[in-house]
């Protein structure tokens, strides 16, 4: 049991967390600041069922899942897989890890850390379906564990993996779209035309 | 080759930090000696690092007294 004295010390710290995970599933500042809002509501009243030193974050994120879901969803739907074009593994680094690899010898602080902008990044997460979403948000971002997603979700450990890898597929597709708009990219870094980068490294 | 296919296939696990300390002790052998495969899960460890590092928002500071009231609002 936690003592509801102890919540503000406790779960304010955890709000930048939540929000940025709240903007990502609302796309909206106003419903994220109602989510949020909410969910520290919820998270207050409901906090002397907490198990204390169990993973507050986690439970704080569950309350903040299952309200997106019932104010965003009418109802909860199950979880029909909602299709993904198959897309391949390692599709951004199969298109870009060999220009990544020929830019840096050209300049070593050129990283892919500099290649994408927030926005893109935040939208390429954004335009993920619902399901796929959540779990790259709580994977990638928040750095959850398969098993504390699962519990999260309320899903078995199974789909979190498929749903992350599916997530994770698309996502580099979206940002090797944003790439190839900017001209970072282009056709010939697609590998159905012939490699530009031969690996004939000594190593 | 094999070693790659296997190691490939647990891309995610690797980088995720799921898997069991032999099966991850494998895969970090192989990637030790496999460059192809290093640059490969070098790069998704990376990616992975781009997306936590860029979807951070400020929280409003109107947001945060707000919640604040309330809570206290509620005791």
């Amino acid at each position: 049991m936690a003592d509801q004295a102890t919540f503000a010390d406790a779960a304010m710290p955890l709000m930048g967390s939540l929000y940025s995970a709240a903007l990502r599933m609302t796309r909206n500042p106003a419903d994220a600041e109602d989510l949020v809002q909410e969910t520290y509501l919820k998270a207050y009243r409901g906090y002397g069922g907490f198990e204390e030193g169990t993973n507050l974050k986690a439970w704080l994120y569950r309350i903040l899942t299952n309200t997106y879901i019932n104010i965003y969803r009418a109802k909860k739907r199950r979880p029909d897989e909602t299709d993904l074009d198959e897309v391949e593994d390692l599709y951004l680094y199969r298109r870009l890890g060999g220009l990544e690899a020929a830019q840096i010898s050209r300049s070593a602080e050129d990283e892919l850390m500099d290649w994408f902008t927030e926005d893109e990044v935040k939208e390429a997460v954004e335009d993920l379906p619902e399901q796929f979403r959540l779990a790259v948000l709580l994977a990638d971002v928040e750095g959850f564990s398969y098993k504390e997603i699962a519990e999260i979700l309320e899903i078995p450990i199974g789909t979190v993996m498929s749903r992350l890898h599916r997530g994770r597929s698309r996502l580099q597709k979206s940002l090797y779209d944003f790439a190839r708009s900017r001209g970072l990219a282009d056709e010939d870094t697609d590998p159905d035309a012939p490699p530009r980068r031969q690996t004939q490294k000594a190593r | 080759m094999d070693d790659c296919h296997d190691a490939l296939h647990e891309l995610y696990q690797y980088i995720d930090g799921e898997l069991t300390e032999g099966r991850r002790a494998d895969i970090t052998s192989h990637l030790n000696a496999c460059g192809e495969c290093f640059e490969a899960f070098d790069f998704q460890a990376e990616l992975r690092q781009v997306v936590a590092h860029k979807c951070r928002d400020e929280v409003p500071e109107a947001l945060k007294a707000r919640v604040a009231h309330l809570i206290e609002g509620e005791a």
